[in-house]
C-alpha cells in the first residue's frame, strides 16, 4: 500500500476530489497547512506599510491506494491540480506498513 | 423480513394518522380564533334589570387614521373638557419640556449603543488572541465609567450648571466651586450631585445625567484602543475609575458646566468664550490625549518596532467586525451630535444631523483616496478611520456651520487623520493599534479650532451667556478664533499631564504591562482565564470532556446488523 500525500492550491480541492472519486478511491483526508516552496511568499499593504506573508494558505490530500493504483492515482491528482503557475505543489509518496479499519478491525489491502 | 415491513406500514400509518390529528387541531384552533375575533363586537345580551346603564353608555368609536385621537379632552383640567387659559398653557409648557427629555434620553441611548461600535472596531483592528481581552476592556469600560460617575464625576462636571433651560428644572444644581483671578470669576467643578442623592433626585437632572453619562463612557472607551494587547487588565479597571471620576468630569465642567473655559466670552470678551457644541475636545480629545499618554507609559507591543525603529504593521484580525463597529458607532453619532441641543423643540437638530452625516463621508471619501493615491490601494482599515476623523471633527462645529463647510471639515480631517497615523506611528513611534491618537486626539483639536473659523452666525444666540450668534474669524468673529485656540491647549496640558501622571504612578504600583510570555501567547487565556475563539485551538479542547461519560458509550453492534441494514 501506498500513502500519497498531496500538498495543493485551495481552490484546486474540488477537482482533486471529484477526479480522485471518479478513479473509484474511497476515502481521503484534508488539512489546511501552509507552506511555501520556490513560489515564496507574497507582499501585503496594511495602513501604509508592508508585510510579507511567507507561509500561503495550501490544502494537503492524503489518501491509501493499493501499490497497482499507486502511479494513476498520482497521474490524476497532477493533472487535475495543476495550473501551470508556480504554486501548483507537489505530490509526496511514501510506503504504508498497514492500515487497519476502526470499525471492523480488518488489516491492510481491504482496509483501504 | 414480513414482520419488519408490517412494523414498517405501522408506523407510517401511525404518523399520517397523527398527522392529521394535528391538522383538525390547528384547523380548530385558527377557526375559533378567528370566530372569537368577529364576535368580540357584538354586545352581550343584556340582564333587563339595568336598562338606564346600557342606554347611556355610547358604543366605542374606532380610529383608524388617527385624526381624531388626541383632543382637548386630553388638557388635564378640573372641568373634563373645559380646560382654562391656565391649564392649556401649563399643558403646553409640560409638553415641550417632555418633548426635550424624550429627546435626550432617546439620543442618550443611541450613544449608549456607540460602546458596541467602540467594542467592535477595537476588536477588529486587533488580533485574534486577544479578542476576550479586548472586548472585556470595552464592555467593563461602560459599567465601571457608569458607576465612577454617578458616584463623583457628573457631580464634579455639572454640581454648578444651574438651571437646565431646556428641560425646566429647579435649578437644584447649584454648586460650583469658583476662584477668583484677574478680578473673575473661575468656575473649576462642581459640589452637588454626588451619587444622584439628596435634591437632585430630579427628573431634569437624571435626564441630563443619562445623556451626560454616555458622553463620558466615549471618551473612557477611546484609550482601550490604543493601549489593547499588552495592557494588564486590573490597571485598566482602575483606570476606568479614574477618567470617569476625576480628568473628565473637571475639563468637562470648564466646557459644558458652567466653568471658566466657557466663562471667556462673558469674562474676556472671547467670543461666545469657549464653545464645543457636543464634544471634539471634552469627549474625543480627553480620549485621544489619554490615549496618547497611555500608550507611551505602556510601550510598544512586542515586534512592532524592529531595531532599527522601522515599524512594522500588526494587521487586525477581523476586517468585517471592524467595519461593522464603525457604521455602529456612525449611528450612534446621530445621538451624540443633535441630541446635544437637549431639546427635540430646537430645531436646528435637522442641520447638525445633516452637517454630522456629511462630515463622515468627506472624511471617509478623502481618507480612501489619500491612502489609495499614495500607496496603491484603497485600505479599508484608514478609509474606517476616516468616517470617524470626519465625525470626531464635525462634533464640536455641527450646529454652527453650514453643510458646505461640514464636507470640507471632515475632507480635512480625513487627510488629516492619515498625516497623524503615520507621524505618530513613524516619526514619534508611538504604537496605536486602531489609530485612536490620531482619529480622537487630533482631528479633535481640529474640530475645535474649525469651529473658530467656519461658525457663520445662523445658530447660537446667547450661549454661554453671550448676546447673538456664534461666529468664526470668516465671518467676522476673530476672537472666537482665539478661545477656540486656548481650549485644546488646556486640554492638553491639562489631560495630558494628570493622565500620565496617573499611569506612572500606575505602572510603579501596579504595573501596567502584562509580561512579554503573555503577550506574546495573547492575553486571552491568562488575563480572562479562556480563549476567546476556544474552537480555533482545537477540537480536542471540547471533545476531550466527553471521555467517561454516557455520550461516549456506544452499544455493541452485532455484524450481521448492519449489513442489513445497509441492503434495505
Amino acid at each position: 500500500m501506498k500513502k500519497i500525500e498531496a500538498i495543493i492550491k485551495p481552490f484546486k480541492l474540488d477537482e482533486v476530489k471529484e477526479a480522485l472519486i471518479g478513479a473509484g478511491v474511497v476515502g481521503m483526508t484534508i488539512s489546511e497547512v501552509r507552506g511555501f516552496g520556490r513560489q515564496k511568499g507574497h507582499t501585503e499593504m496594511y495602513r501604509g506599510g508592508e508585510y510579507t506573508i511567507d507561509f500561503l494558505p495550501k490544502m494537503k490530500v492524503e489518501v491509501a491506494v493499493p501499490d497497482d493504483r499507486a502511479d494513476k492515482v498520482i497521474e490524476l491528482i497532477a493533472s487535475a491540480a495543476k495550473t501551470g503557475s508556480i504554486g501548483d505543489g507537489k505530490v509526496f509518496v511514501s510506503t504504508l506498513e498497514d492500515v487497519v479499519r476502526i470499525r471492523t478491525g480488518e488489516h491492510g489491502d481491504s482496509a483501504i | 423480513m414480513r414482520m419488519n415491513a408490517l412494523i414498517q406500514r405501522v408506523r407510517d400509518l401511525r404518523t399520517r394518522v397523527a398527522g392529521r390529528i394535528a391538522l383538525a387541531l390547528a384547523v380548530a384552533l385558527v377557526a375559533a380564533l378567528v370566530g372569537s375575533g368577529l364576535a368580540q363586537d357584538k354586545p352581550l345580551d343584556k340582564p333587563a334589570e339595568a336598562p338606564a346603564a346600557a342606554a347611556a353608555a355610547p358604543a366605542p368609536k374606532p380610529d383608524p387614521g388617527g385624526t381624531a385621537t388626541g383632543g382637548i379632552a386630553d388638557v388635564p383640567a378640573k372641568e373634563a373638557g373645559k380646560p382654562t387659559l391656565v391649564e392649556v398653557a401649563d399643558a403646553v409648557g409640560h409638553n415641550k419640556v417632555s418633548i426635550n427629555v424624550m429627546w435626550t434620553l432617546l439620543t442618550g441611548f443611541l450613544v449608549m449603543f456607540m460602546q458596541a461600535g467602540f467594542a467592535l472596531a477595537e476588536t477588529g483592528f486587533t488580533r485574534a488572541r486577544n479578542v476576550a481581552h479586548t472586548m472585556m476592556m470595552n464592555f467593563m469600560v461602560y459599567a465601571i465609567g457608569m458607576t465612577g460617575y454617578w458616584i463623583m464625576g457628573f457631580a464634579l462636571q455639572m454640581g454648578g450648571l444651574g438651571a437646565i433651560g431646556t428641560m425646566g428644572g429647579a435649578g437644584v444644581l447649584d454648586h460650583e466651586f469658583t476662584i477668583s483671578l484677574f478680578g473673575k470669576d473661575f468656575g473649576l467643578w462642581g459640589l452637588k450631585g454626588f451619587f444622584l442623592a439628596g435634591s437632585t433626585y430630579d427628573v431634569a437632572v437624571f435626564t441630563l445625567f443619562l445623556f451626560q453619562m454616555v458622553f463620558m463612557d466615549t471618551a473612557a472607551t477611546i484609550p482601550t484602543g490604543a493601549m489593547a494587547e499588552r495592557w494588564k487588565f486590573s490597571s485598566f479597571c482602575i483606570y476606568g475609575f479614574f477618567i470617569s471620576m476625576i480628568t473628565y468630569p473637571l475639563f468637562a465642567n470648564w466646557v459644558w458646566g458652567g466653568g471658566w473655559l466657557s466663562q471667556l466670552g462673558k469674562n474676556f470678551g472671547l467670543g461666545h468664550g469657549y464653545v464645543d457644541f457636543a464634544g471634539s475636545s471634552v469627549v474625543h480629545m480627553v480620549g485621544g490625549v489619554t490615549a496618547l499618554a497611555g500608550a507611551l507609559v505602556l510601550g510598544p507591543r512586542l515586534g512592532k518596532y524592529n531595531k532599527n525603529g522601522t515599524p512594522n504593521p500588526i494587521p487586525g484580525h477581523n476586517i468585517p467586525m471592524a467595519i461593522l463597529g464603525c457604521f455602529i458607532l456612525a449611528f450612534g453619532w446621530f445621538g451624540f451630535n443633535p441630541g446635544s441641543t437637549l431639546a427635540g423643540t430646537d430645531l436646528r437638530i435637522a442641520v447638525i444631523a445633516v452637517n454630522t452625516m456629511l462630515a463622515s463621508a468627506s472624511g471617509a471619501i478623502f481618507a480612501m483616496c489619500y491612502m489609495w493615491l499614495r500607496y496603491g490601494k484603497p485600505d479599508p482599515s484608514m478609509a474606517a478611520n476616516g468616517m470617524l476623523a470626519g465625525l470626531v471633527a464635525i462634533t464640536a462645529p455641527c450646529a454652527f456651520v453650514s453643510s458646505f463647510w461640514a464636507f470640507v471639515i471632515g475632507a480635512v480631517a480625513g487627510v488629516l487623520v492619515c498625516w497623524s497615523v503615520f507621524f505618530i506611528e513613524r516619526t514619534f513611534k508611538v504604537d496605536d493599534p486602531v489609530g485612536a491618537i490620531s482619529v480622537h486626539g487630533t482631528c479633535g483639536a481640529w474640530g475645535v479650532v474649525s469651529l473658530g473659523i467656519f461658525a457663520d452666525g445662523t445658530y447660537g444666540d446667547g450661549f454661554n451667556s453671550v448676546q447673538g450668534t456664534v461666529r468664526g474669524v470668516l465671518y467676522g468673529d476673530g476672537s472666537q478664533l482665539i478661545a477656540q485656540i486656548i481650549g485644546p491647549i488646556t486640554n492638553f496640558v491639562f489631560i495630558f499631564g494628570a493622565s500620565y501622571l496617573f499611569f506612572k504612578v500606575l505602572d510603579a504600583v501596579l504595573g501596567m504591562r502584562v509580561s512579554a510570555a503573555d503577550e506574546l501567547e495573547g492575553l486571552d487565556v491568562p488575563e480572562m482565564g479562556a480563549h476567546g475563539y476556544p474552537e480555533v485551538h482545537g477540537p480536542s479542547t471540547i471533545v476531550r470532556g466527553l471521555a467517561g461519560t454516557a455520550a461516549s458509550w456506544t452499544p455493541a453492534v452485532p455484524a450481521g446488523a448492519m449489513t442489513a441494514e445497509r441492503s434495505r
